[in-house]
């Protein structure tokens, strides 16, 4: 029995704890944050030919995602990769994450509803360039989880609730834009009802791990909605086109 | 390969079993080093491997679920990689030990080698039959029980002679006791993977299971959402005003979800399903006769029912499924199997098609896969005989005139199944001579695609109507005779109008051009290459992989990417575990390179002709369940028989081989004749033709291995391990080559092939 050392491996371990919330850790996570955002910003020039807003980029910049992934995923945080966040679920690959945010087009004054909560990452990264973020997910246990981690870190315009997103969240509806994280084999008619006229709502098409496709949909003044299937690479399938 | 394939998903299942089944090979590589320790006691070390096999197959089942191996995330995480080798080495183990049992009957009393691998075959062939009625009757863990209680037997019955040993013997009964309690207990349960559907549905607050029903054919978990509805209306039009009713959802090995839709006998509740894209062939139709191929949860009949139709007859492969809608959830559904329009078939799409004598106004096959998984890339590259050019034939001929086809798929981005789909049908229609531009037309919602296919042309009305019918949805006509580009891309945008252009380049005179130019194979499926969901190109995986990362793991083929994985592992593993360590025993005999390519060419060539036929007669035999078991039941039974007669009939493999290439050539250019006739008799009597042609072809198959073996045994004894190891090593090998082979030469290309290898192997002389 190793009396003398268990008091020495628990202390081991309180120190690793502390360091890790030490400045010189937090400035580890900025950098490798910081070479995140370089990294999308260098894949959306070989997407499209406009470049990403800067504010969605200083978002992903200021946001800490390693917040919002389990214990056993932070070292893979600021990578630019989806991670499994358990229940199945994920949180998406970061500039999946960025590109959708800059398909909205968001604004200052903005109301925008998320159907699929996840981690939260999304709302988080939403909530510095919107006025509100109405959040809903299905799974109790990742409701509870992410509604927790944005209130304690100070996510103060996103409001979190469990339940069926299908029928978005009518009072406070109509929203600048929605964003839809959960997979569905069809866009829920309420919410195309819920989105204002000028609005975006996006999809993410695909697996959790592989995205296929982006799908914005537009609504006009009149309330017809035309989508628009936005590839997250630029590829072309046919030789010789461009 | 079932508990894998609904842990996991089918191709990695695919994967780990072929690996694992390297066990095969390695057995010959550990007997050959081990000969002289394990030869005097023959009794306890088979006893002793029969034991480990038995234990083996619970320890796998169990240690197997418990690696975190996600096969979706191995684009990102290495981790992924060294998750999978555990895999292969859980799974090899108990092969290893089953293949050690008949490995030591054969090097060990080689006196009767003919006798034991008739035995061997005979026991594979009962094998095959027994593994698919136990996953009739029981799920995959209670016959993986049965199976274990098989091995326990086999342990018993050798090893409790003159030569017991008590501690093998307390061994057994120690394990019979584990089993027993394992049993009763309800056996081991199956975990799959967090990311299949139907562990994802479970997660959402208040669902649960509400029943769950086995067979060959899948596992089918059926799931209440309450709290949260699952409201499965594929392609709904953003215009519609109706949204699903309450739905069951019903996942197939844990993922692959459809729906049973709770109808009331108003066909107002299910208004919805006028507005998704499957549903424009009814605009055309009035009091319709209607094939629909591949009925699921009834969504396809709901759908007929609504537009009332005259008479449905719905075709659906899994009973199981049917029994669902027509049995357990009876009201739920409202009774629509009950309705005197519905007759409901158990059947596989094309033999349903082949026999039937009706004719339809409109033959329907819906979406078959999930759209998780067909957005996941994680499809299956299985055999599919529902889209080939002879199907889509088959088909048009069982159409009245001015009847229409309709075949719905989802999206994918870049287009690949949609354009395959189109080439197919273009295919078909001009083989009938007839111009294909003016009896196809092609819409798309945002995420559904519905190919129409007329057997006449369509009219100025017609078109009108598909117009009417896309525009008050909000869908796009993709192509229509006489279209004009302008008429695409109005209301779900793409950078380009790929269908579009894709469709008219096929009915130009540069098809060629345009199908050597697109990035993906979407050249049309046919009969003898039946891999519709084969869209991989080599030279567009530079491009994808350099993309991976930017957010292009979407556009990645990875079912024919894991088959080449899995063959380049079998040779490289296989190579390593069998191959080099046996080359570096101490030989002092001069035959084994010849020996060894003897064995090696036959194990290729035995396979190749075993899967190329067994496709052959799935068509015939209507049924794949039907072609497993039959066929490969009588090539194993057969060529046991053929091993038992060996040395009386051929003592040559010349003459084997003879009559091996004879029959096989003869039965290329007879059979297909041959199914076309017989095709609409009764299933006995096409099973009872397919064992007599097979019969003779597997008779003499079975007889150039136990010659070789037994030559082997007279000359060099120490050397029979070695060439069951090379034989064992080349199975597995054959297995995924013979795919990759189908793929892109045909089936008839493996088969001209495999005779070769024989008539190969038959000039080394070896016996």
């Amino acid at each position: 029995m190793n009396v003398i050392r268990e008091p020495v491996g628990r202390c081991s371990v309180a120190i690793v704890l502390l360091l890790l919330a030490l400045p010189a850790f937090a400035q580890d996570f900025a950098a490798l944050r910081a070479d995140l955002v370089d990294e999308i910003r260098q894949y959306t020039l070989l997407v499209g030919d406009e470049p990403m807003r800067d504010d969605v980029l200083q978002s992903l910049n200021t946001v800490e995602r390693h917040r919002f992934v389990p214990r056993d995923q932070v070292r893979h945080a600021y990578e630019n990769r989806p991670l499994s966040i358990g229940y199945g679920q994920t949180i998406s690959q970061p500039y999946i994450v960025a590109l959708m945010t800059d398909l909205l087009d968001p604004q200052p004054d903005d109301v925008v509803l998320e159907v699929g909560t996840g981690s939260g990452y999304q709302a988080a990264i939403l909530s510095g360039l919107v006025a509100r973020v109405y959040t809903i997910e299905i799974i109790e246990g990742l409701a509870d989880e992410a509604g927790e981690r944005l209130q304690i870190l100070g996510f103060e315009n996103v409001v979190t609730r469990l339940g069926d997103g299908y029928f978005g969240w009518e009072e406070h509806a109509p929203f600048d834009s929605i964003i839809v994280t959960a997979a569905a084999t069809h866009v829920p008619p309420p919410l195309i009802d819920q989105l204002k006229p000028g609005g975006h709502m996006v999809i993410p098409v695909g697996g959790r791990f592989a995205v296929q496709w982006l799908l914005l949909i537009s609504k006009k003044d009149d309330g017809s909605v035309v989508t628009r299937q936005i590839a997250p690479v630029r590829f072309v399938p046919l030789t010789g086109k461009r | 390969m079932r508990v894998l394939s609904i842990v996991q998903w089918h191709h990695f299942a695919y994967m780990i079993i072929s690996l694992a089944l390297l066990g095969y090979g390695a057995s010959g590589t550990f007997i050959a080093l081990f000969r002289r320790t394990l030869e005097p006691h023959f009794e306890a070390a088979f006893a002793l491997c029969a034991l480990l096999f038995s234990v083996a197959m619970v320890a796998c089942f169990v240690i197997g679920q418990c690696v975190p191996f996600n096969a979706l995330e191995i684009i990102w995480d290495r981790t992924q990689f060294l998750y999978l080798s555990l895999l292969y080495l859980v799974f090899f183990v108990p092969f290893f030990f089953a293949a050690c049992c008949i490995g030591l009957a054969l090097t060990c009393r080689s006196q009767a080698i003919s006798r034991i691998y008739f035995f061997d075959l005979l026991g594979a062939g009962a094998g095959a039959m027994l593994a698919i009625g136990l996953l009739f009757v029981s799920y995959p863990q209670a016959a993986l029980l049965i199976l274990v209680a098989l091995a326990l037997i086999a342990s018993r019955l050798v090893g409790s002679g003159e030569t017991a040993q008590w501690p093998l013997t307390l061994a057994q009964f120690a394990w019979i006791l584990v089993v027993a309690v394992v049993a009763f207990g309800g056996g081991p349960s199956l975990k799959p993977s967090e990311f299949k559907g139907l562990s994802q549905a479970l997660e959402v607050v208040d669902s649960e299971v509400l029943a769950e029903a086995s067979s060959p054919l899948g596992l089918l978990t059926v799931v209440d959402s309450p709290t949260v509805p699952v409201r499965h209306a594929p392609g709904l039009s953003f215009n519609a005003r109706h949204i699903p009713p309450e739905q069951l959802a019903v996942f197939t090995d844990a993922d692959g979800m459809s729906a049973i839709t709770r109808y009331d006998g108003n066909p107002e509740s299910v208004a919805y399903l006028a507005d998704v894209t499957a549903a424009l062939p009814y605009t055309l139709l009035d009091e319709a006769d209607v094939l629909l191929l591949g009925a699921g949860g009834g969504d396809g009949v709901l759908m007929a029912l609504y537009h009332d139709v005259r008479h449905i007859d719905a075709v659906e492969l899994n009973p199981r499924m049917s029994a669902f809608v027509a049995h357990t959830y009876a009201d739920f559904a409202g009774h629509i199997y009950d309705d005197p329009r519905v007759a409901v078939h158990t059947a596989e799409a094309r033999g349903f098609v082949a026999k039937n004598d009706r004719q339809y106004d409109l033959i329907q096959i819906g979406l078959l896969d999930s759209f998780a998984a067909a957005g996941s890339g994680v499809q299956a590259l299985n055999e599919s005989y529902l889209y080939t050019v002879e199907a889509l034939r088959e088909y048009l001929s069982d159409l009245k005139p001015g009847g229409l086809l309709a075949i719905t798929r989802w999206i994918k981005s870049p287009p690949r199944d949609n354009l395959k789909l189109a080439a197919t049908a273009i295919e078909a229609l001009a083989q009938t001579g007839v111009e294909p531009g003016q009896q196809l037309v092609v819409i798309r919602s945002w995420n559904t695609v519905t190919l129409l296919v007329k057997n006449t042309e369509f009219s100025g009305n017609d078109i009108d109507r598909i117009r009417e019918f896309a525009n008050t949805r909000s869908f796009d006509t993709a192509y229509f005779p006489g279209m004009d580009v302008a008429d695409t891309n109005r209301f779900n945008l793409l950078d380009e109008p790929w269908l579009y252009d894709g469709i008219h380049a096929m009915l130009g005179d540069d098809a060629d051009a345009w199908f050597a130019a697109y990035k993906y194979f979407v050249e049309p499926a046919t009969d003898d290459r039946p891999y519709f969901s084969h869209f991989f190109k080599w030279r567009t995986l530079p491009e994808v992989l350099s993309l991976r990362t930017a957010g292009g793991a979407g556009l990645i083929e990875w079912a024919y990417l894991i088959v080449v994985a899995t063959l380049v592992q079998a040779v490289v593993v296989g190579c390593l575990l069998i191959l080099v360590p046996l080359s570096r025993v101490r030989r002092t005999w001069s035959g084994g390179l010849r020996y060894g390519s003897y064995f090696l060419l036959l194990g290729l060539a035995f396979l190749f002709v075993e899967i190329a036929f067994i496709q052959k007669f799935t068509l015939f035999l209507g049924h794949p369940l039907y072609a497993i078991a039959v066929v490969l039941a009588s090539f194993l039974v057969f060529a046991g028989a053929g091993s038992a007669c060996s040395t009386r009939i051929a003592r040559k493999s010349s003459i084997a081989v003879a009559g091996i290439v004879g029959i096989a050539f003869i039965y290329v250019q007879v059979l297909p004749l041959l199914f076309g006739w017989l095709i609409g008799t009764a299933d006995s009597l096409r099973i009872l033709l397919s064992v007599v042609l097979i019969a003779p072809l597997a008779f003499f198959m079975g007889m150039p291995f136990p010659l070789g073996l037994r030559r082997l045994a007279e000359e060099a004894p120490d050397f029979v391990p070695w060439a069951w190891g090379i034989n064992g090593f080349a199975s597995v090998v054959s297995a995924v080559l013979a795919t990759l082979l189908a793929i892109h030469f045909g089936f008839t290309a493996v088969i001209a092939l495999a005779l070769l290898l024989y008539v190969a192997a038959a000039s080394l002389r070896v016996a």
